[in-house]
């Protein structure tokens, strides 16, 4: 490429030589060897393993038990949300901005005392939300040992953290105006909320509390992989098992079951008329 | 009016689902709240009260930090050079071409990278190469599909243009289609960056190196001081990527 038509080739070679520069350490550090995909044993051991994908593992038993944890999967989802919503609507409405008395009298500018309650709070979403939910699976599954309870827990608690300050952001991004009316008007807050913001914001907040349940679908099966149920903690047992039938079954059933939660809220947010 | 009616029934179905599945999972919250469960969280939760700020474990956890964006970095920039690969075959290109490409791009895709990695620590072995491979399948599914629509996007006149006169297609990709379309692929792929240097601190926990690994192997050894310490490395490098992602992203983000 280093043609000498081009008027851009020193700055080019340049910057190429930097990022070179750069990532050697990281390619040290990385360990990357793709070369170990086909390298004499493990070449063989996960050629034998993937073959073992076809037949799809389909007998009666197997096929039960991964009916039971999709239900599961899809229960640990639906709970853990619940549980997130019930956390993160309470919270929304101490820190957002939009129905402060103080900030009624001051043109939108909260004063410090409510300052007081609301900064720690963010704070304290900040870091459920922060810490991924794999590692508060782990963190549950060590406390309550295996099983759903841990899962639901750490989609709550992770979610309850980005519910809490997405649902903030919402109710303090619609037209403050009908509920500083009803503040100015003596109005309580919770009349404020509720005839003020709440139609106008009703339809980001479904719309999105749908796309979090999806996502929490996501994690739930991934986090079955640390023990906290669901089908992730089947594919990791048929893993460990080498058994290559199984995990392609569960795979497929993982994929199949997202695409249809994917049509599913698709569905839901049409007949509700909010968001694409 | 309808949609009343319709959110009322969505509504009765989402609570009826819920209460389902509360019943389904017979999930026993009482036991956490009140005696021995309660004592034994308390017990647990304390013990990562105190962390373990000793500069023996620290230079450790630094290394593993290390390790984790060494890990984000090689598995993105491998994924964008598989993905802009998957891209150029797939791009506009006759169906026989197209559709095993696009095929691969989606496979690769659907599979969570935490499953990826578990089958790489099973062909390549523990340690950060696994999970350095796990991101790079991974993300090429996702760049090989924002890669092409980006392609077929950019307008072809220019390369036409180099064709027209003679250029070879290496010509008229790099000087034609690439100069228009480069900030996109780059913008896609430090966008998946972001994502791959939270993932890479938690594929450890399955085995593929990095701090995941490391807080993997002292909660089973009941080290709670120490995977304290890891905890709050975590928490400190997505907290410093969120940061400098929204710096960058509201000083060069036009909209």
């Amino acid at each position: 490429m280093l043609s000498a038509n081009d008027p851009q080739r020193w700055p080019r070679l340049g910057w190429t030589l930097l990022a070179l520069a750069l990532l050697w350490p990281a390619l040290h550090l990385s360990e990357l060897n793709p070369a170990g995909l086909v390298a004499g044993d493990s070449a063989r051991a996960m050629a034998g393993f993937l073959a073992g994908f076809w037949p799809l593992a389909h007998d009666l038993a197997f096929l039960a038990l991964v009916g039971r944890a999709t239900l599961e999967t899809l229960a640990i989802a639906t709970v853990g949300m619940a549980l997130a919503v019930l956390l993160a609507a309470p919270a929304a409405l101490v820190i957002n901005r939009a129905l402060s008395l103080s900030a009624l009298a001051a043109e939108g500018r909260p004063g410090p005392w409510g300052g007081l309650v609301r900064w720690p709070l963010r704070g304290l979403l900040i870091v459920l939300r922060s810490i991924p939910e794999l590692v508060w699976a782990l963190l549950l599954v060590r406390a309550l040992g295996l099983g759903p309870t841990a899962g639901v827990l750490a989609i709550a608690i992770t979610y309850a953290g980005m519910l809490g300050k997405v649902y903030a952001e919402i109710l303090e991004s619609v037209g403050p105006a009908p509920a500083r009316a009803i503040l100015a008007a003596g109005g309580s807050r919770l009349a404020a909320f509720a005839y003020g913001l709440l139609p106008n914001a009703l339809g980001e907040l479904l719309s999105y509390t749908l796309y979090r349940w999806e996502c929490a679908l996501r994690a739930s099966v991934v986090m079955g992989f640390v023990g906290a149920g669901g089908l992730g903690q089947q594919v990791e047992l048929s893993l460990r098992m080498l058994a290559g039938g199984e995990v392609a079954t569960l795979l497929l059933v993982f994929v199949l079951l997202v695409t249809a939660v994917d049509g599913l809220s698709r569905i839901l947010r049409r007949s509700l008329g909010v968001g694409a | 009016m309808t949609v009343r009616r319709a959110g009322l029934l969505w509504l009765g179905l989402a609570v009826l689902a819920t209460g389902w599945a509360f019943h389904y999972l017979a999930l026993d919250f009482g036991g956490l709240l009140t005696g021995a469960g309660r004592d034994a969280m308390r017990d647990y939760a304390r013990g990562f009260l105190q962390p373990d700020l000793s500069p023996a474990h620290l230079g450790r956890v630094g290394q593993a930090l290390l390790e984790t964006l060494a890990m984000s970095a090689m598995g993105t920039l491998l994924a964008v050079v598989l993905g802009l690969l998957l891209a150029l075959i797939a791009a506009g290109a006759p169906a026989w071409r197209a559709v095993p490409a696009r095929g691969l791009a989606n496979l690769l895709r659907a599979v969570p990278e935490l499953v990826w990695a578990a089958l790489m620590v099973l062909a390549v072995g523990l340690g950060p190469n696994a999970g350095t491979l796990a991101l790079a399948l991974h993300t090429t599914g996702v760049l090989g599909r924002l890669y092409t629509e980006a392609l077929e996007n950019t307008p072809a006149t220019a390369a036409e243009a180099i064709r027209a006169g003679g250029g070879g297609r290496l010509a008229a990709f790099c000087y034609g289609t690439l100069p228009g379309v480069w900030p996109q692929l780059l913008s896609y792929g430090l966008y998946r960056w972001e994502n791959n240097i939270r993932m890479a601190s938690i594929l450890g926990l399955v085995g593929a190196g990095g701090l995941g690994q490391m807080l993997h192997i002292h909660l089973s050894l009941f080290q709670e001081a120490r995977a304290s310490t890891v905890i709050l490395a975590m928490l400190g490098l997505v907290l410093l990527v969120d940061a400098l992602s929204q710096v960058l992203r509201l000083r060069w983000v036009r909209r």
